[in-house]
């Protein structure tokens, strides 16, 4: 029989097997979940839970599809976090520190208190970027916080009422669409095509006989 | 440090004794004949006693797994609901059903037309495989590449069954998809001239796979998901479509709504209806674990089916060959394919390499079933078995610190339970990834009954009895665009519906009478049921 640990659900005590997560762990207590259920791989940020080890003072933050239950675990889940989204226009914002003062005033209020990065579920460096976002270094704000799956712990923790996801996401977004070098190679394939230049060659592979495709396929010369 | 069982440890010795000699002889690409051979005797499509035959429907007397045969024949969720189809709670041009890639990207595009879109989707907005999808997106972009060769890949790697037409349109929009996605502002990696960092896939004959480190899918849905919200185009979420609903002459007008917290009932008027709700792994065919997301349970084919629309290779599904097998947490869970574009070998218990790395997943997949089933070569773990992917290999070729800059979800996801992918292999088995087949449209995106359009994975016939790594991804931007823009453009000068019905879902209950069908299984199934369960 595999070990059993005490956790507590909303502060409701259940017995489950050890070896599960948190999020298997409400399933298998018998909550048939709708909502903070999304991936369950760690990807989609939909299953951020808060937690108290019995005894412990610390107040600790996790995706429940991630982390094992532990015995005396008090959870409660934040499927949701109203953080602030605004909206803009992607053709007429431009890569300057002016963007993020107009959207996202409330990053300069940021005290420091390094909150979020201790919290992020990703162990990423959440105040970093934000500081970056603050100097208008979208590259850098764009590299630092690539990993987030925006699950939102790192908001729901911040004293400044910052969406860090969100500045993040501008930030990326930018850097993709403004900074990041132009790839010639398929602005000119893109041209190509829609100069019509090498649809004939599509078309003739396409409407060979199966028997000569076949030949073609399995003789094919494959790239080193 | 993770703790394997003493056999593993022993095994995994095997694996780094024999590393050196791998890496200087690569195991041989097998022949049309051999893979074939191997396909029949071990992939699960080949299983007759999981498949049985359709009673009713537009694709009676076909084959199908039991599985899926339960919801296509299953009763619908609207008998005994008061539903008042006069007074519709929305009314719009587009009604987009389905929250991922697919979705986003024809909700986008048709809102572009002009047409007044709205988007529903059973859980939040993203939460979707497109999200899931780590390791990349395919375009012949480069200089040695073309669209003709990608789709000669693309048809064979899928066994010469692919629509043609909707082929032709996959790999001729592919370098489109990728220039749309780059100006909404999606970080792919480039080097620092702009060129992009490409890779191979399984049956790739050019570096094609174009990637946002094994977060490809994440950054492109992210993305989509802003561009939804920045044009301010309606999504309700929590909210499931459970039926199509039809006007006077039979063609499609909107769809019925339900909350799934309050189960509150809700009618949608639209002129044109985009079905995109992805795949079905959580229907766990076959006993398969899944790397799938929480809602994929084939609603889309179910709504579409009792509608009266064609299914198109709805009998073939793909077993990805690398999910997770160990640590038992996250059993069933996707390794990307990069992993092996990278330089990862396949190794079973003897530390013996027995399959090339980048053959396509359905054979890749059969093999490693072969080495654990059939030669008893497989290493045992807590819920079966599986083989080694020797991960090591990549920072040897790649250089130290490739593993950390190109796959760091992979090094993420296995760091949490003590696994240095880095420094030790894993441990893998295939699991269910991908529906192939899907309902079956025209290349406008228009199923068999007008106005219907579909996108993304509920679709069957773009890549035939088998899908290359990175189609999907291209698939869901390049048909759901298509999708959208062609119900915008159907929409412009057509009249409210009117006469809206659901006679049609009346009928069907008639033909499950007749054919004898007594099963009282609700259909579409909406969420999978893991309440009180240990495993998957």
């Amino acid at each position: 029989m595999e070990k059993m640990v005490n956790v507590y659900f909303f502060g409701k005590k259940y017995q489950v097997p050890e070896s599960l997560t948190i999020m298997k762990g409400l399933e298998y207590a018998g909550y048939q979940l709708v909502r903070g259920c999304g991936c369950r791989n760690g990807f989609c940020g939909a299953c951020a839970v808060i937690y108290r080890i019995q005894g412990d003072r610390e107040l600790k933050t996790c995706l429940a599809c991630q982390t094992k239950v532990e015995e005396g675990m008090f959870v409660a889940t934040l499927p949701f976090f109203p953080l602030v989204k605004q909206v803009y226009d992607m053709e007429k914002i431009k890569p300057t520190e002016m963007i993020m003062m107009q959207l996202y005033p409330e990053i300069y209020a940021c005290i420091g208190c390094n909150a979020c990065t201790k919290n992020c579920t990703q162990g990423l460096n959440v105040m970093q970027y934000i500081a970056y976002a603050q100097r208008g270094d979208f590259t850098r704000c764009a590299e630092e916080s690539f990993d987030c799956v925006m699950c939102g712990v790192c908001s729901t923790r911040c004293p400044a009422g910052i969406s860090h996801p969100q500045v993040a996401l501008l930030a990326r977004r930018t850097y993709g669409k403004y900074i990041a070098p132009i790839c010639e190679h398929l602005n000119k394939r893109v041209d190509e095509i829609n100069n019509g230049e090498i649809t004939k060659l599509l078309e003739d592979v396409m409407n060979k006989p199966i028997e000569e495709l076949k030949e073609l396929y399995n003789h094919r010369e494959i790239e080193k | 440090m993770y703790q394997y069982s003493e056999e593993q440890l022993l095994s995994m010795k095997k694996v780094e004794e024999s590393r050196s000699e791998r890496l200087k002889n690569l195991f041989p690409r097998m022949t049309a004949e051999e893979k074939q051979a191997v396909l029949k005797e071990n992939h699960p499509d080949y299983i007759e006693s999981a498949y049985e035959t359709l009673k009713i429907g537009p694709n009676k007397g076909e084959k199908v797994l039991h599985e899926l045969a339960d919801l296509l024949q299953g009763k619908s969720r609207v008998f005994g609901l008061d539903i008042n189809l006069e007074n519709p709670d929305y009314d719009v041009d587009v009604l987009v059903i389905g929250g991922g890639g697919a979705g986003a990207s024809a909700a986008i595009t048709a809102h572009a037309n002009g047409a007044k879109v709205m988007m529903v989707t059973k859980l939040r907005i993203g939460d979707a495989n497109t999200m899931m999808a780590e390791g990349g997106i395919q375009a012949a972009d480069k200089e040695n590449d073309s669209p003709a060769i990608h789709y000669l890949d693309a048809f064979g790697g899928g066994h010469f069954a692919a629509k043609k037409e909707l082929l032709y349109k996959l790999v001729n929009e592919a370098p489109d998809a990728i220039k749309w996605l780059s100006d909404l502002g999606v970080m792919f990696d480039k080097d620092k001239d702009g060129n992009m960092i490409t890779t191979h896939g399984g049956g790739t004959s050019r570096k094609r796979m174009h990637a946002c480190k094994d977060y490809s899918g994440a950054e492109i849905m992210r993305t989509l998901r802003d561009e939804v919200l920045n044009r301010q185009i309606p999504v309700v979420d929590f909210t499931s479509a459970i039926e199509i609903i039809k006007d006077e002459n039979g063609k499609c007008a909107g769809a019925v709504l339900m909350n799934m917290e309050t189960k509150d009932i809700l009618v949608v008027r639209a002129k044109a209806v985009v079905i995109a709700t992805g795949g079905a792994g959580r229907l766990h065919y076959q006993e398969f674990p899944t790397s799938n997301h929480y809602g994929a349970t084939a609603d889309g084919l179910v709504l579409a089916y009792r509608a009266g629309a064609k299914l198109l290779y709805a009998d073939t599904l793909q077993y990805h060959p690398t999910g997770a097998a160990e640590p038992t947490q996250i059993f069933g869970a996707l390794v990307t394919e990069k992993v092996r574009s990278l330089g990862a070998q396949l190794v079973n218990k003897n530390g013996e390499a027995f399959v090339y790395s980048l053959e396509t997943r359905d054979v890749t997949a059969s093999t490693i079933i072969r080495e654990c089933k059939k030669r008893n070569n497989g290493i045992k773990t807590t819920d079966g078995v599986g083989v080694w992917l020797d991960t090591p290999m990549i920072d040897i070729i790649g250089g130290e610190g490739t593993i950390e800059k190109r796959i760091p979800a992979m090094m993420r996801m296995f760091g949490k339970y003590g696994i240095d992918i880095r420094k030790e292999p894993i441990l893998i088995y295939p699991t269910l990834h991908y529906q192939n087949g899907g309902i079956d449209i025209s290349d406008n995106g228009e199923s068999d009954v007008e106005n219907l359009f579909v996108a993304g994975e509920a679709v069957g016939g773009i890549h035939g009895r088998n899908r290359l790594m990175g189609n999907s991804l291209l698939d869901i931007i390049v048909f759901g665009r298509n999708a959208g823009k062609f119900a915008s453009l159907k929409v412009k000068d057509m009249d409210t519906p009117k006469g809206l019905t659901l006679k049609h879902v009346d009928d069907f209950e008639k033909t499950r009478e007749q054919a004898g069908i007594k099963s009282e299984i609700l259909s579409p199934k909406l969420l999978p049921n893991y309440t009180k369960q240990k495993s998957i």
